[in-house]
């Protein structure tokens, strides 16, 4: 066979997109009153995350938007709403949805989390949380496997922000994840500031946390603001509200992070109470700037 | 029926009183240190419903402005405890509200408002409707004049129609812009084109016997049979003003040669 024909019966279709570089990149979710001040800067240095339930319509404004994005930045593809860590089987529908936005965009960083939000056809629109049993892990695993064998490749699943622990819960949420990354293969996406607002929570360390974290297996970091309020007993319970700047605490446990992780991909989250597009760019702006000076450092270093 | 596996039936426990304002916290969640669960259990039950009354404040945002924030918000906690989504696709929610805010007692002094509510829903099916090229003047022209009674209309995916016995369009109109509202004569009956011709959606409001000819040539009858139809509805109907309007707001996208 000459190699002409070798290649064309080789040859797939071209990406429609470029394959950006994300890695050392911070980047911010993307709303849509920002689009015009985005694409009026033009192709900038970082990425933007969006919800991938927010494009599952069929046409439209939203899909001309991301479109415009993808031409000229790495996208992060987010899914809010899978249930991966429900009780029931997958959405195969929802699935099948997901995974065509893979393929239209070719994300460079697909998320989802674990979580629940749909229980007997209803769905609850909030992240709920779940027991951590070996009944529950297998689940997870199987919701997992099957999510990754729709996108052919390793999905990064989100720890938590938590309010309340399931009594009947058998491991803490680092050996849970763990476990779910040693059977599936998957990554994990880190958000600092769900650390910090469970560990406020529940009276752990958040610092400690993040030393059991399967560091080696995270492909990118959240950071996002919170909210306070006060429990029963009057004490302080941190919303993970994700409607202002990123805590100072938070910033800290990043930095520490990073240090011991390298420049994982970094966004930083807002969903709520939105500014305008200057705060949140520099919001991603002061994460890069951690990210850029431990790329100085680790030259430094090896100099 | 089998009992369910222990820790099924405590995602069904935790689940059983997020949209129940009145329910106990339940027993299979606690705080740390033996801490109380009842404001933390809270904080669940309030992502719940107001991130759902948010879904509906979006949808809904001219009705909003009508009856004044905290009228809305109240009348859509009685609808998302009532009628819960069933899709995780937020915006395929609210599709029963329009008939929930028909039958709200105290929404009946605006007898129009579900009118303007079928409005903002058809708006955002619009909104994310698949692409499709509307037809254009030019194809329309070199259609040869000898068939055009015979003719049939493809809709864009993105064109509805909505009747009122009501001002329905002038109101959406004056509460979906920044500027400050006068007064309407809410009792004209009007009807509304909501279509995506370009990358915006738009709504008009059609002329006499525009919505039945419309409609007509969405559901595939002949161009011959929608005007019969729109005149024996509206003496007053022109069709030459109607075929301009339904081009110039893109909401077909190809015309071809009837079964006749």
């Amino acid at each position: 066979m000459n190699a002409a024909v070798l290649s064309g019966l080789l040859a797939t279709e071209p990406p429609r997109f470029p394959a950006y570089q994300i890695h050392g990149l911070a980047g911010s979710s993307f709303k849509h009153e920002h689009l015009a001040a985005i694409l009026d800067e033009g192709r900038q240095r970082g990425f933007f995350e969006v919800h991938a339930e927010n494009y599952m319509g069929a046409g439209g404004p939203p899909h001309r938007a991301l479109e415009a994005l993808r031409r000229d930045h790495p996208i992060s593809l987010h899914g809010v709403c899978m249930s991966i860590g429900g009780p029931e089987p997958l959405d195969k529908a929802h699935l099948a949805r997901f995974r065509a936005l893979v393929e239209r965009y070719e994300p460079a960083l697909v998320s989802e989390h674990l979580a629940w939000s749909t229980h007997q056809s209803t769905y609850f629109n909030d992240l709920l949380p779940l027991p951590y049993n070996a009944a529950t892990l297998s689940r997870v695993c199987d919701h997992i496997n099957q999510v990754q064998d729709a996108i052919w490749r390793p999905l990064l699943l989100e720890n938590p922000s938590t309010y309340l622990a399931f009594s009947e819960s058998t491991m803490g949420e680092t050996e849970f994840l763990l476990r779910i990354t040693e059977r599936t293969g998957c990554g994990l996406l880190l958000d600092i500031n769900n650390v910090f607002v469970s560990a406020t929570n529940h009276g752990f360390s958040a610092l400690k946390y993040l030393l059991d974290f399967p560091l080696a297996r995270v492909g990118e970091i959240h950071l996002a603001g919170h909210a306070e309020q006060t429990d029963d007993e009057g004490d302080l319970l941190l919303i993970d509200s994700h409607d202002g700047p990123v805590a100072d605490a938070v910033w800290k446990l990043y930095e520490i992070i990073i240090g011991r992780c390298g420049p994982v991909p970094t966004l930083i989250e807002w969903d709520s109470n939105i500014p305008g597009w200057s705060v949140l760019k520099a919001e991603a702006a002061a994460a890069q700037a951690v990210l850029d000076r431990y790329r100085r450092d680790a030259r430094h270093a090896a100099a | 029926m089998l009992p369910l596996e222990p820790e099924l039936a405590s995602y069904a426990t935790f689940a059983s009183a997020l949209l129940d304002p009145a329910g106990a916290t339940p027993a299979v969640v606690t705080g740390p240190a033996g801490k109380g669960g009842d404001k933390r259990y809270n904080v669940y039950r309030n992502n719940v419903t107001v991130s759902l009354i948010n879904e509906l404040a979006a949808v809904y945002p001219a009705v909003q402005r009508i009856t004044g924030v905290e009228f809305f918000r109240a009348m859509a906690r009685f609808h998302v405890r009532a009628t819960p989504p069933s899709s995780p696709l937020l915006f395929e929610y609210g599709r029963d509200f329009p008939a929930f805010i028909e039958t709200y007692e105290y929404a009946r002094d605006l007898p129009w408002l579900a009118d303007v509510a079928r409005i903002e829903r058809a708006w955002l099916d619009a909104y994310h409707a698949a692409e499709a090229e509307p037809l254009s003047v030019d194809a329309l022209a070199s259609f040869p004049p000898e068939w055009l009674a015979d003719a049939v209309f493809m809709a864009h995916p993105a064109t509805r129609i909505v009747r009122s016995a009501f001002s329905a369009v002038t109101i959406f109109a004056a509460n979906r812009s920044e500027a400050a509202v006068g007064p309407i004569d809410a009792g004209t009956p009007e009807d509304a084109l909501i279509a995506r011709p370009e990358a915006d959606v738009i709504v008009r409001h059609l002329p006499e016997g525009g919505a039945v000819f419309l409609q007509a040539l969405v559901s595939g009858q002949s161009l011959g049979e929608a005007a019969a139809s729109a005149l024996q509805a509206s003496p007053a109907f022109d069709i030459a003003t109607n075929i301009a309007g339904m081009i110039e707001a893109g909401a077909f996208t190809t015309v071809s040669a009837g079964a006749a």
